[in-house]
């Protein structure tokens, strides 16, 4: 008969010594190597173990999962405790933090100069309308007016920035359902946003090229045609989409009808952005409260009315597709003048001026160090990010850092209302409402 | 801005959302920053209105925190509660002073939005050290929950009624609340692997 464990059995008959022998002699040393650490050995006896499902109490029949935080599904370390009753999803609680490094405190330690370097973080996929918030937030502490080349070169680079990030919605939101090749199309646009963003900020990500008083630099030359043709490529980019997705039987049945919010709860939880708009609102900060040259541009605001994620979807496809618009009005009415504030307060010198001048270098390096002071005072200023209303609650005391620099991040309270989407879902449906309310958690957890 | 000023006729923005007022709210006005917080002020006395930069903001009593939010609901059209948060005025070189405010160390500070009339209001409620507590609207704005649980866990104010205060960003064990001026962000040794734990 064979040995349960022919291992050590067969290599003791190798070495000639009896096999029941060996095995016994080795299982007593083990034994004893065992019992001098004071290991407990476990009951030998076979126990029989029968699988009928009645290991639950009766009146007990819904179970806690937790989807997250390393579920691919999660979009970073999103972490989601669902009750389930079968595959019914009864509840759900998200459960944050697992990203939190703590910016709003790292906020209150950088000067005004270096905070754009801090707020650029924490929407990583839309790092441009962080950048953008904090700038207008420290130039209404500070009262100051920026030149109309500044605004209408953050304008153009909001909405690029909203294109790039709607994009790689596109590509996750596919993955997540299970649409492989719109991730890889996705993924293939959006690098082209950001090549092109490389050529204007010098970064591909993380830029803290819109700062108080400005952009950092004036756009490179050539810029109009390598706008113009990325808008080609994104828009070229979005007919394959359309043409995969759009009507596509399985891509509806897994979306239509899908996590549906209405306008009342929407407005309750906090929601804003593309879910809701998706409820038949049509609340855009861009027309309602208009900031930057958002007046001084044509575009629609795109919404539904069904509230569901095959909506969202929509939503954020043509919005793709306004941003096109509105950046290519930017190429054609690009103002000419300065890119950033000729207060030396506020702005460096051009750098060609601090060989040649001691004031110059004197601005230069107490910019760079101290930073500048701003008045006592505190502001609140909100922008429509890809994700909806991003706020700056910025407070002052004269000196060159923020007492308090509190972001609204729109991932943050969006969170709040796939409680309400999710209640009677399936769990494959709750991947799909995850994805369709598109957080950010860099945002989510600052 | 003096509460009675002359409504002038360019407030209407492009774009802005045509639709009219509900019953007995007069259309928008130039000094229509100061018209909810005159209703307010009417109601709550002991409300300060503050022109922040070209922004409507209120300070309101403690007590009155919950009452006025009610308020700003039930009877002026703010659908949303934006954000909740909290500054820590404790290490302030020079503070901003409000005419009829006493300061205290923190402030609550909540941002609302009015979509119907298109405009905003932030409230700010002054908050002593040594009773951190303040009322919560999380059974007005249920969106309001987030924020209130944020704050919590970054500067101690507990939030009196809310359903669920637990600490939302922080781990649940955590001692002390980071976002606190007192509060270094150094007092926490990095723990490398296989150091003893600080704690």
């Amino acid at each position: 008969m064979k040995h349960a464990h022919p291992a050590p059995t067969e290599r003791a008959a190798a070495a000639g010594v009896s096999p029941d022998a060996a095995s016994e002699a080795m299982e007593k040393a083990r034994l004893d190597r065992q019992t001098d650490e004071g290991a407990q050995e476990m009951q030998r006896t076979p126990r029989e173990l029968v699988v009928t499902g009645g290991l639950w109490p009766e009146d007990d029949e819904t179970m806690i999962v937790n989807m997250g935080p390393q579920h691919p599904s999660t979009h970073g370390v999103l972490r989601v405790m669902m009750e389930l009753d079968g595959e019914t999803v009864l509840r759900v609680k998200p459960v944050i933090g697992y990203l939190h490094t703590g910016m709003e405190k790292t906020g209150e330690e950088l000067t005004y100069v270096q905070g754009g370097t801090n707020v650029t973080r924490m929407d990583y996929l839309a790092p441009l309308s962080n950048e953008t918030v904090f700038a207008l937030a420290v130039e209404r502490l500070l009262d100051v007016e920026i030149p109309p080349r500044a605004t209408w070169i953050r304008t153009m680079l909001c909405e690029i920035s909203r294109l790039e990030s709607h994009l790689l919605f596109q590509a996750t939101n596919g993955m997540d359902i299970g649409a492989l090749s719109m991730m890889i199309y996705g993924w293939r646009e959006r690098e082209e946003v950001l090549r092109y963003k490389e050529t204007i900020t010098g970064l591909r990500m993380n830029h803290n090229f819109i700062r108080p008083g400005g952009v950092a630099a004036d756009l490179p030359d050539g810029w109009q045609q390598s706008t113009l043709d990325l808008c080609d490529t994104v828009e070229r980019g979005m007919r394959d989409y359309e043409d995969l997705l759009n009507d596509n039987p399985i891509w509806l049945e897994r979306l239509v009808g899908v996590g549906v919010i209405t306008t009342e709860q929407a407005l309750a939880l906090g929601a804003s952005g593309p879910i809701l708009r998706s409820t038949g609102f049509p609340w855009d900060l861009r027309k309602a409260q208009p900031y930057l040259a958002y007046d001084q541009v044509d575009f629609d605001v795109i919404y539904t009315e069904n509230g569901d994620c095959y909506d969202r979807y929509l939503i954020r496809l043509n919005e793709i597709r306004e941003s096109l618009k509105i950046v290519r009005q930017c190429v054609e009415k690009m103002p000419a003048g300065d890119y950033r504030v000729q207060d030396r307060k506020i702005t460096p010198p051009p750098r060609a001026r601090i060989d040649e001048s001691m004031e110059a270098l004197i601005h230069h390096f107490k910019l760079f160090t101290e930073g500048f002071r701003v008045p006592p005072g505190e502001t609140y200023v909100a922008i429509e990010s890809p994700r909806g209303e991003i706020g700056c609650y910025l407070v002052s005391d004269a000196t060159g850092k923020p007492v308090r620099m509190h972001i609204r991040g729109p991932s943050f309270y969006n969170l709040q209302s796939m409680e309400a989407m999710v209640e009677g879902a399936l769990v494959a449906d709750a991947v799909a409402i995850i994805s369709s309310v598109d957080p950010v958690m860099g945002e989510v957890d600052r | 801005m003096p509460d009675d000023a002359v409504p002038s006729e360019e407030i209407h923005k492009p774009g802005e959302p045509e639709r009219e007022p509900a019953d007995g709210v007069p259309p928008a006005a130039a000094s229509e920053a100061d018209e909810v917080a005159a209703a307010v002020a009417e109601k709550f006395p002991g409300t300060v209105f503050h022109d922040s930069h070209g922004q409507a903001v209120v300070y309101v009593d403690r007590g009155a925190w919950h009452d006025v939010v009610a308020f700003l609901r039930d009877e002026q059209q703010f659908t949303q509660c934006l954000d909740v948060t909290v500054v820590d005025h404790l290490v302030d070189e020079e503070r901003l002073s409000v005419d009829g405010v006493a300061p205290e160390r923190f402030e609550v500070v909540a941002n609302f939005l009015s979509h119907p009339r298109n405009r905003r209001i932030r409230t700010i409620c002054e908050v002593p050290a040594d009773e951190p507590t303040v009322p919560s609207i999380t059974d007005l704005y249920s969106g309001a929950n987030f924020g209130e649980r944020e704050s919590y866990d970054l500067f101690g104010i507990a939030f009196d009624g809310h359903p669920d205060l637990t600490r939302i960003l922080m781990p649940d064990d955590w001692v002390g609340y980071p976002l606190r001026k007192d509060d270094a962000p150094g007092r926490v040794p990095v723990a490398f692997k296989g150091d003893p734990s600080p704690r």
